[in-house]
């Protein structure tokens, strides 16, 4: 028998190999794990764009919320951002954090565009960005009603990522409003 | 094709002049800095580390990296700081703990698993071999055979 078993190890291990490399087919590379995930939101003292409120991080938390980093300069900002207005006006709670941008311009834009956020943190210098793990705008992150990251999608927010991936995690954690 | 060559010539000079040069205190904070930024990967552009990208966000990196070696951090804190921020996917030299055992010991894993078969192959040919010896009776019956096919020609 185990001679018979024997026979059949290359076919085994190429199986195994094949599931393996199945799987590498569907992740996609550029996507990577935050290392924030169940940390709390960083800490912070930056000011809101344009009414230049001071803000930290007890001002923007207590309440399930995406935290949308965006930039003018971002060319998929703009790809996502009438999605993003329509989120809002269904009523669910979006932070911006204007990321590495300029306020003159990021002000416009938001005049412009529509403004989704409830408001946006001007991080002008990156370093909440920085704190955060971002590495590419646009980039979302799902954030509980205690102000743990709980999610963090990088890329677009359009329909399909709404629906299959932060929507059921937005609403499990309590979250408000949203299309039906 | 003279155009060609200048427009390459002319792109690639372009394209050296984004990495930024730092001025140092120390000529060791330096080595160190090289160092780093040679072992730190760019978390954008995936197959770079930040020494080589002139990803934005490598950009930032190199002058967070100058910052602290200034400050006078130590290469585990910057390692620390970077890892907390974008995970041990900014490491090209991951650290030893429970996620990343299997990464150092796959290769030595790999290597018993492969010698032990390699044993177990020659011993197996060995013991076909003994197997396939002929007995005494056998053999001179074989010698006889052979003598007579000779005397035949």
């Amino acid at each position: 028998m185990p001679a018979r078993l024997k026979l059949f190890l290359p076919l085994i291990l190429f199986a195994v190999l094949a599931a393996f490399l199945l799987r590498g087919l569907q992740l996609d590379p550029t996507e990577l794990p935050s290392a924030l995930i169940d940390q709390p939101l960083p800490a912070f003292s930056l000011t809101a764009l344009g009414s230049g409120e001071a803000l930290t991080r007890e001002s923007v938390t207590g309440q399930v919320a995406l935290f949308n980093v965006w930039a003018t300069w971002c060319v998929s900002c703009r790809v996502e951002h009438p999605y993003l207005t329509d989120l809002g006006a269904a009523g669910v709670a979006i932070y911006g954090v204007n990321y590495k941008d300029d306020d003159a311009a990021a002000i416009t834009w938001l005049e412009q565009l529509g403004d989704p956020y409830i408001l946006s943190i001007a991080d002008r210098e990156g370093t909440l960005g920085l704190d955060l793990g971002v590495y590419g705008a646009p980039e979302t992150y799902l954030v509980d009603a205690a102000g743990v990251v709980r999610y963090r999608h990088v890329g677009v927010v359009d329909e399909r990522v709404w629906t299959t991936i932060l929507a059921p995690i937005y609403r499990e954690l309590g979250g408000q409003g949203g299309p039906q | 094709m003279r155009f060609v060559i200048a427009l390459l010539v002319f792109v690639s000079i372009a394209a050296q002049a984004v990495i930024e040069t730092y001025e140092f205190s120390d000529p060791a904070l330096e080595e160190r800095y090289r160092q780093l930024s040679a072992e730190l990967r760019c978390p954008k552009c995936q197959n770079q580390n930040i020494a080589d990208s002139n990803a934005p966000i490598s950009q930032d990196l190199r002058r967070l990296l100058y910052e602290q070696l200034e400050a006078g951090a130590s290469d585990e804190e910057i390692l620390e700081y970077m890892v907390a921020r974008y995970g041990e996917f900014v490491r090209y030299r991951p650290s030893y703990d429970g996620a990343t055992l299997i990464l150092w010991l796959a290769p030595l894993g790999l290597l018993v698993l492969a010698l032990v078969g390699v044993v177990a192959t020659l011993r197996g040919r060995r013991s076909m071999s003994e197997e396939a010896l002929l007995d005494p009776g056998q053999q001179q019956r074989l010698d006889e055979l052979l003598e007579q096919a000779g005397q035949d020609k």
